[in-house]
């Protein structure tokens, strides 16, 4: 019988059949399910959300380390978090098998960068195979588990945005029967990476990377479809279903395995066809590696945003006969207005966003929902490079300009949590006069709403401590620490205009739950009162989706009651009075 | 790529997209076929335009639909009909459910929200059907099953069977909520 399953919930099976014994991760898009299904799913399988990607790495290599099979997933740009570990992991190798799953996100769906880390596979000389669609995602993990104590080596599968969240039909298998965890067996020259047992490892990595190099080339996963020869793809991942799609009579060489790629395979097959062409997203990562095997290749030149077949159609359409760009002509010449995503009607962050802008102060932002206070109308976040960052990059300003009562650091509550605490201490330690506003909206909103160490719950569904942010600042040495309901502007206000004036460190923490988790709300109806709106619009600068005009040229605002979700700010950020509380009676 | 049956579906973050997409797809895997489906999770849930692509057939490679190859655009909002409108084939088909949802955008005053219908009517299409989704889904007794009245008006453009379709709601939709989901399925079918 085959299911319908997404890449995600493929992996999440092949784990289950691969008999993990330690599933980690931290959320993030495209990944977050793979932990949630093994979660809800397979519950033989212990799982957990870390507060990292650097600790859910960890937890797998201590898995590792005592025997038993440990699968840790991340995004791409998680990797980067994690990439300490990882390369040491190389050194040391594994026990139990180790698989890194490596989502990357062409096109950057919901991303601040779209790097492709096919290149730490390389980097790091670890093996890594790339599936092609969800029957793929699912087998390749039991073949990565077994790569992976065959060669002593951890091992990356790299999926992207295109088959995390793909869904395509999968067979399944029973579990791989395999022994329990040995348990940690003592082993100081393999574990512990002194320099002088690194230096015998390294020797190790040399030597694995050219039996995996001769591996590569007998690898069964490695598929040559010949056919027409006169035009060759070589290609892997979602990749070879474009290639496919636009060019059915090519021959193709479909790599399941391309780190270190097969090069007698390359070899025979650029032999075969008369003109050879690589097909993959973003760098070109096969393509210089095949030219440098000194092997005329053309690839695709395409390295910005994701792949389709609609660009290998127009790559092709003059070099392929039989490939036709298709008639698509534009339906309207009117230029169409976005749809950028924003933030919920009632999201408890707007109202913070709208007192910084207000402020005119200088917002060191992160990375979650809040994110998106950058867009208009709000236009208040001023910074967002990676997780964590805006309270390093708020001290690097402060330090630089000397003044600290301009500026002010938002951070979510698990962003803070995932590597914002060092920030945090680095502040103290320092001396900054600064002001961190950690948004507390009690979950990880922006993926999906997944538990942290500040919800009181594990991924598993248990009860647990739950850390306060006032307490743990203050042990980290904040003197200043405040909590405020950010759906009371007045005292939001105050919040932020004491903090911020204050010559010390200051922390404020805004505490609404995030209305998604619909926890005991209560629920408000609000409503304009046309009669009283003067059209001044102040209300639509809040960016409210559930207030808008009624046409474009009226002046008089109204409230989509489907929308609203009662949260009442917008009764305090209206002048004139005209947006009430409805009574029912 | 003439065997297999190209579909997008498109509308705004919340509408139901995904569960529309994956009845489709649940409906055409009982058939027997092989079945792709993709869209994009994350930032696009949070009111943004969503898309969605089905595909089914003998052997499907892409996920992704090929733009001027699309043979049914189930659009849920009236903008992003437009906005897709151009995936379309000549000789496809364009459900649109006659909803206006104001982008920030357009809220802000950025832009202004174009005259849809008379511009999807442009459309070199095969049919073009309107409908009133969320009426008719009020009328069935629930709201949030808007999503099921559009299918039930796609389901005359594809070739599969009623009760397969009821079989895939009834696999898909929570428990409580199949009744009122098969009522809408079937208000959508009558009108298309």
């Amino acid at each position: 019988m085959k299911k319908l399953l997404s890449g995600n919930e493929a992996v999440a099976r092949g784990a289950y059949e691969s008999s993990v014994s330690v599933a980690s991760a931290y959320p993030g898009t495209p990944s977050t399910e793979i932990l949630e299904t093994i979660a809800s799913e397979y519950p033989d399988i212990y799982a957990e959300w870390s507060p990292n990607e650097k600790v859910a790495f960890e937890v797998g290599v201590g898995c590792s380390f005592a025997g038993g099979r440990a699968l840790v997933a991340m995004k791409h740009v998680g990797v980067n978090v994690a990439a300490d570990p990882l390369f040491t992991l190389s050194y040391t190798g594994v026990k139990g098998g180790f698989v890194l799953i490596s989502a990357d996100d062409p096109g950057m769906h919901s991303s601040q960068n779209e790097q492709d880390n096919r290149n730490y596979a390389k980097f790091a000389k670890i093996p890594m195979l790339e599936p092609s669609d969800s029957q793929e995602a699912k087998d390749f993990i039991l073949q990565a588990f077994r790569m992976s104590e065959q060669f002593d080596t951890p091992v990356m599968v790299r999926v992207t945005t295109r088959i995390s969240h793909s869904k395509s039909l999968v067979e399944l298998k029973d579990k791989d029967e395999i022994d329990e965890p040995a348990g940690f067996i003592k082993d100081v020259r393999k574990f512990v990476m002194i320099p002088a047992h690194g230096r015998l490892r390294h020797k190790i990595v040399e030597e694995r990377l050219e039996a995996l190099k001769a591996y590569s080339d007998e690898c069964p996963l490695q598929q040559m479809e010949m056919s027409d020869t006169a035009v060759g793809v070589i290609t892997s991942g979602i990749s070879y279903q474009y290639a496919k799609e636009v060019l059915p009579k090519a021959s193709i060489l479909k790599l399941a395995m391309t780190n270190p790629l097969p090069e007698k395979l390359i070899r025979d097959f650029a032999s075969k066809v008369r003109k050879l062409y690589v097909v993959e997203e973003l760098d070109p990562f096969m393509e210089e590696q095949i030219r440098g095997m000194g092997i005329d290749v053309q690839g695709i030149g395409k390295r910005l945003g994701e792949l389709s077949p609609d660009v290998l159609v127009e790559f092709f359409s003059d070099k392929v006969d039989g490939v036709v760009r298709l008639d698509s002509k534009a339906v309207t010449e009117t230029p169409l207005p976005g749809r950028p995503p924003a933030m919920c009607a009632g999201c408890p962050h707007r109202s913070v966003f709208h007192i910084l802008k207000k402020k005119k102060l200088t917002v060191t932002g992160d990375i979650g929902c809040y994110t998106l206070s950058v867009l208009p109308p709000l236009e208040a976040l001023d910074t967002c490079v990676c997780m964590g960052a805006s309270i390093g990059n708020a001290m690097g300003v402060e330090k630089a300009t000397g003044k600290a009562d301009n500026l002010v650091a938002v951070i979510g509550d698990s962003t803070f949590i995932h590597s914002g605490i060092t920030g945090l201490l680095n502040m103290v330690y320092n001396k900054s006069k600064g002001t961190v506003i950690i948004l507390d909206n009690d979950t990880t909103a922006m993926t999906g709403r997944q538990d942290h160490p500040a919800t009181g719950r594990t991924l598993m569904g248990e009860e647990t401590k739950r850390v306060n942010f006032l307490d743990l600042a203050r042990a980290l040495g904040v003197e200043y620490v405040t909590e405020v309901d950010p759906y009371d502007l007045d005292a939001l206000d105050k919040a932020i205009e004491e903090a911020v004036n204050l010559d010390r460190l200051a922390l404020i923490v805004t505490n609404r739950p995030c209305l998604l988790l619909r926890r005991d709300r209560e629920v408000h109806k609000v409503e304009v009162d046309a009669d009283a709106c003067i059209g001044c619009h102040l209300c639509l600068r809040f960016g409210c989706p559930a207030i808008s005009t009624v046409s474009p040229d009226d002046k008089t605002v109204q409230i989509d009651q489907t929308l609203c979700s009662g949260c009442m700010v917008c009764v305090d950020i209206c002048r004139s009075d005209a947006i009430k509380e409805v009574t029912e009676a | 790529m003439s065997k297999i049956t190209n579909i997008i579906l498109t509308g705004v973050g919340g509408q139901g997209i995904l569960m529309a997409s994956e009845i489709i797809s649940e409906a055409a895997a009982q058939m027997g076929y092989d079945v792709k489906k993709s869209e994009i999770h994350g930032m696009s849930q949070r009111g943004g335009s969503v898309n969605s692509h089905v595909r089914f057939g003998e052997k499907v490679y892409s996920p992704l639909v090929v733009k001027g190859d699309c043979d049914l655009l189930l659009a849920f909002e009236k903008l992003e009909a437009l906005r897709m409108a151009d995936f379309v084939k000549e000789g496809g088909s364009i459900v649109v459910n006659d909803q206006q949802i104001i982008p920030t955008t357009v809220i802000s005053g950025a832009a202004t929200y174009p005259d849809v219908t008379d511009e999807i009517l442009k459309a070199n299409v095969k049919s073009l059907t309107f409908v009133y989704a969320l009426k008719i889904a009020k009328e069935a007794g629930n709201p949030r099953t808007a999503n099921t009245v559009l299918l039930g008006a796609a389901s005359k453009r594809l070739n599969i069977p009623l009760e397969i379709w009821e079989e895939a709601i009834a696999k898909r939709v929570p428990e409580r909520a199949i009744a009122v989901n098969l009522k809408s399925f079937h208000m959508g079918l009558q009108i298309a």
